[in-house]
C-alpha cells in the first residue's frame, strides 16, 4: 500500500490530507498515479484538474510530474508554495 | 550554528535577534515578514508539511551556512491563523562581515518562498482563498542559481 498526501488546496477539494491506495503495478510515472487517482472520485478529478499548478513530492523530495514512480513508501501532491 | 523553528505563537523580534548576535559576528542582518492587509484580508491562515518543512529550512540553512561562511543563521516562520500587522516570518544571517551576511538573508528569504512547503489562505469578509504562487518570487529564488559561479 502507498500512503498519499495532500495538502492546502489539493487536501481541500479531495477532503482528506491523507490515504491509503493499492496502485496498480503498470503505473511507472507520477503523472499516471495522478491519472488513475483522478478516477477515484469527483474531488479527487477536480484537485487534479490543474496540472501546470501541481506539485508532487516522492518521499519527502520534490519531483517533477513526469517523474518515474519508482517504489515510494510515500507520495504527496500540493499547490505551488506560498510560504514567507 | 543554525536555529530552525516553526511556531503557531508570535514571533519575539527582540528575542530572535538577541539570539542572532553570536559572538565573532562583525555583521547581523535580519529580515521580518509581516502580514499585509491586501484588499481587505481580515485573516490569513498559514498550512505547512510537519517534519518536512523544518527539513527544507534546515536544508537552506546549510546551503546559506556552505555558500557564504556563515557563523549562525536563523528562519522562525509562524503557522496557524494571524493577522494583518503580525510577523509571519523571521529570518537572520550572521558573518564577520556585512556582504556574506546581506546576500545571505536575502538568499534565505528568496529560497524559502520558493522550496519549503508553506500554503496561504486569506480570508476577506467571511470568504478563504488560497494565495497563488508569483512567478516574480520564483525569479528572485532562481537569481541565486545564476549568482552560483560568482558567489561572493
Amino acid at each position: 500500500m502507498l500512503r498519499v498526501l495532500y495538502f492546502a488546496s489539493v487536501r481541500e477539494a479531495i477532503g482528506t490530507g491523507e490515504e491509503w491506495v493499492d496502485a496498480p503495478p503498470d503505473i511507472v510515472t507520477v503523472e499516471a498515479l495522478v491519472d488513475w487517482l483522478g478516477t477515484e472520485s469527483e474531488g479527487h478529478r477536480a484537485a487534479f484538474a490543474d496540472r501546470a499548478s501541481l506539485r508532487a513530492a516522492l518521499d519527502g523530495r520534490f519531483v517533477a510530474l513526469d517523474a518515474e514512480l519508482g517504489h515510494p513508501r510515500e507520495v504527496a501532491f500540493f499547490p505551488p508554495v506560498t510560504g514567507g | 550554528m543554525i536555529r530552525v523553528v516553526i511556531q503557531a505563537e508570535p514571533i519575539d523580534l527582540a528575542a530572535e535577534i538577541a539570539r542572532a548576535e553570536v559572538d565573532g559576528a562583525g555583521a547581523v542582518t535580519t529580515f521580518t515578514g509581516v502580514v499585509r492587509g491586501d484588499d481587505g484580508v481580515d485573516l490569513l491562515e498559514l498550512e505547512h508539511w510537519p517534519g518536512r518543512t523544518e527539513q527544507a529550512l534546515r536544508e537552506l540553512a546549510e546551503q546559506a551556512t556552505r555558500r557564504w561562511a556563515l557563523i549562525a543563521s536563523t528562519i522562525v516562520h509562524r503557522v496557524g491563523p494571524m493577522r494583518p500587522g503580525e510577523r509571519i516570518v523571521f529570518v537572520a544571517a550572521a558573518a564577520p562581515h556585512r556582504a556574506a551576511a546581506l546576500d545571505a538573508c536575502a538568499y534565505l528569504i528568496d529560497r524559502l518562498k520558493t522550496r519549503a512547503p508553506f500554503w496561504k489562505r486569506e480570508t476577506r469578509a467571511g470568504v478563504a482563498r488560497w494565495v497563488e504562487a508569483r512567478a516574480s518570487d520564483d525569479a528572485a529564488a532562481a537569481r541565486w542559481d545564476e549568482d552560483q559561479a560568482s558567489a561572493r
